[in-house]
């Protein structure tokens, strides 16, 4: 047990943080802030480099001898290979726009969340190691010895970065800080300083075809689960398909919603919606993961693990892919599925069968967003709704990082809501659309072992949420994607504990006059809808 | 004059020294932001603890119930229970306000004897210190409840369709309020 300190030396406790320039204060592992090693065995599946069980906690990384030489190696290769890689770690001004940016600067206080700083712990290895400047005068310039305690820095802040890329907003040369946090993770990699919450799920992946490692007869299962809740709610039988080739669409979502309640809800809502409509499409239980974790560990992997979507596309003869409510995914499907692993020739540009709306935007990755989708029905009064029935609902909406600022979807989801429920109400406009704010949790964060750490970088977001909770009543946290529905609920569960969270198509499958259905009175979360509880009780 | 009249008196000057000793609990480099970002959005610890100070120095100076209190405090404290604090540090804000109170008015309560008036606005700020830490375990609490519920919502599905959930019946309730809390 801690000595227990004397009244006298309690009352003298020094709140002045160290004086000493950020180069010299060297990295302390704090608890709560950082997730585990990866295991070896998930590095060994995926055959990365330096496969061994180590702790982050230990003094004994157990790196191999040459680790430095692997590093500047792959540093060179890299600054060569990718022209804006060499660009941002030069034109870097450091005028600050981009600093107090950062969910986890705002929220935490660590000046290295700063993005600026969060860069310089890898720019002033860059000047040590690639500048005339930095190699002569060395420190006076900004630069500095890649030594052990600096690798351990990288490795600590560069997985306190969730790739959001706010930052990159307000930096007036369009530095994207998220691609410095993505080379200093490619560069940890090399020497297996990965975190188990990425290495476990790109393990399953590879292995099973999604990041939860569920079997085919598991993905199977987990749908008809929701199928005899849909049964209950509505009165009708839904089939859906899988694996099914010729099918006109392969409808691929991220695993988490399959199994992680509230995103449940969500894909009951696509399995209602795709039957109401009558589409022609199939589940696939290989390409059963719409998230890429591989694409937080280095560019292959990422490849690697895309490449089964085009894949079981060609392999089923479909004509075009719809994808689910998620956020990353939508970021490597729409910036870099093409390239990786295109041209998708095989593919005709996406149409919607009910609509006849060709989709020129997905021209090149034939892959439509599922919120694109559903505004399309609605525009053009396909859907039959009664936003009645969500009128217990005050909504928000949340926009995910990589939709927002990745691809620009901001519209789409908007329409809906205010299509399917009548109460919306919009966070201030400084914490939305481009702007928006990290749920903290993203790029492979959302760990429990970090738990501080995500109630840190959640509170921006949190903070915004309350206002509009306090001031409007909100109750409901809508949002597209996996990550959010999974790591805000529990953000909400700290922060303002009377806000749920929902992906928008469990909103659509609530206020959806399915043909056939039976009078509702529950809604997808099987409670009362409002005015049939009383109803019920009076019957 | 009582104390409070001098408080109100003084009031300015007492919350700006108050909010300065609280922010320089944080590295210099980000209490420069936490002072300087007046937009609450864009700023919400800042903004948070300057609001909170400001009411909760009310509350006292009034008389006003505790209860009214624990809102702002609870406000505060959430925030520095998950940040680099030690439980100390994260409540101490509180004691800040006698040691600033007593630099401030310590001349005028010597000239106008009225030290049974601060004994017992002192008394005040120690039960609100005292609420604070009661605050802090609970947020400690809270994120140490959310990841064990983070975890029973990934379960409670897997174990749902295993059919494993009759033979935990005694937790029914457990796995429920997880997956609809």
């Amino acid at each position: 047990m801690a000595k227990l300190p004397k009244p006298e030396e309690l009352s003298k406790i020094d709140l002045k943080p160290p004086k000493t320039d950020w180069m010299d204060t060297p990295v302390e592992f704090k608890e709560d802030m950082y997730c585990w090693g990866a295991k070896g065995k998930n590095l060994k599946v995926v055959e990365f480099p330096n496969a061994r069980d180590w702790s982050p906690k230990e003094e004994d990384w157990k790196l191999p001898e040459n680790w430095k030489e692997i590093v500047m190696e792959a540093f060179g290769d890299r600054l060569s290979k990718y022209r804006s890689f060499k660009l941002f770690m030069d034109i870097c001004v450091r005028c600050g726009a981009c600093a107090d940016k950062c969910h986890f600067f705002i929220g935490g206080g660590d000046p290295k969340n700063m993005p600026v700083l969060r860069a310089e712990l890898m720019r002033s290895v860059y000047r040590k190691h690639f500048t005339t400047g930095g190699k002569i005068f060395g420190k006076t310039a900004g630069a500095r010895e890649l030594t052990l305690n600096v690798l351990k820095e990288w490795w600590y802040y560069y997985y306190q970065c969730t790739e959001c890329r706010r930052c990159s907003v307000f930096c007036p040369y369009g530095i994207d800080t998220a691609e410095i946090t993505m080379m200093g993770r490619e560069f940890l990699n090399l020497l297996g300083l990965n975190i188990d919450w990425i290495a476990g799920p790109v393990a399953n992946c590879y292995m099973k075809g999604n990041h939860l490692g569920l079997e085919p007869h598991t993905i199977k299962n987990s749908i008809e689960f929701f199928l005899d809740d849909i049964e209950n709610i509505t009165g009708i039988k839904i089939e859906p398909t899988f694996n099914r080739k010729g099918a006109e669409i392969l409808f691929v979502t991220p695993s988490g919603d399959l199994f992680a309640d509230p995103g449940t809800y969500t894909a009951m809502g696509y399995l209602m919606l795709f039957h109401e409509l009558g589409l022609d499409y199939t589940w696939s239980t290989y390409a059963s993961e719409g998230g890429n974790f591989g694409f937080f560990t280095s560019n292959e992997m990422g490849k690697r693990l895309n490449s089964k979507i085009y894949a079981e596309a060609k392999r089923l003869g479909v004509k075009w892919i719809l994808g689910g409510e998620c956020g990353h995914m939508w970021r490597v499907l729409h910036q870099y599925m093409d390239t990786w692993n295109g041209p998708a020739d095989f593919l005709e540009v996406p149409k919607s069968p009910i609509t006849g709306t060709v989709f020129e935007n997905a021209k090149a990755t034939k892959m439509v967003h599922i919120a694109e989708f559903t505004a399309d029905l609605i525009k053009h009064g396909k859907l039959k709704l009664d936003p009645r029935r969500n009128d217990h609902l005050k909504v928000t909406f949340h926009d995910s990082c990589n939709t927002s600022r990745g691809m620009g979807i901001l519209e789409e989801p908007r329409y809906i809501i205010k299509n399917v429920c009548k109460n919306f109400y919009e966070m201030p406009e400084n914490t939305i659309r481009e702007y928006t704010f990290c749920c903290g949790s993203g790029t492979g964060l959302n760990a429990s072992e970090n738990m501080a750490l995500r109630m840190r970088g959640g509170l921006p977001r949190a903070n915004a949420v309350k206002y509009v909770h306090d001031n409007h009543g909100v109750n409901m946290l809508a949002n597209i994607c996996a990550i959010d529905r999974a790591t805000l609920k529990s953000a909400m569960e700290y922060w303002v504990p009377d806000v749920q969270v929902c992906g928008i198509h469990e909103l659509v499958a609530n206020a959806l006059v399915m043909k056939g259905e039976k009078e509702r009175t529950l809604d997808l979360r099987l409670e009362p809808l409002p005015g049939k509880a009383e109803k019920e009780g009076n019957e | 004059m009582s104390l409070k009249n001098l408080l109100e008196e003084n009031k300015g000057k007492i919350i700006a020294k108050w909010f300065d000793a609280i922010i320089e609990t944080y590295p210099s480099d980000t209490a420069n932001f936490l002072k300087s970002q007046e937009n609450r959005f864009a700023n919400p610890v800042g903004a948070t603890i300057s609001q909170g100070i400001n009411n909760l120095f009310d509350i006292i100076m009034n008389g006003s119930d505790n209860e009214e209190a624990y809102a702002f405090l609870d406000n505060i404290v959430r925030i520095r229970a998950i940040q680099d604090f030690t439980p100390s540090q994260a409540v101490s804000f509180m004691f800040f306000l006698k040691r600033i109170i007593r630099e401030e008015l310590r001349k005028a309560i010597q000239e106008k004897h009225i030290y049974e008036e601060l004994f017992a606005f002192e008394a005040k700020i120690d039960v609100l210190a005292s609420s604070a830490f009661d605050i802090y375990m609970k947020c400690r609490e809270k994120l140490y409840e959310i990841k064990a519920s983070e975890l029973r919502r990934m379960t409670f599905r897997l174990l749902q369709r295993a059919n494993l959930l009759s033979e935990v019946k005694g937790q029914d309730s457990d796995f429920k309020e997880g997956n609809d809390g």
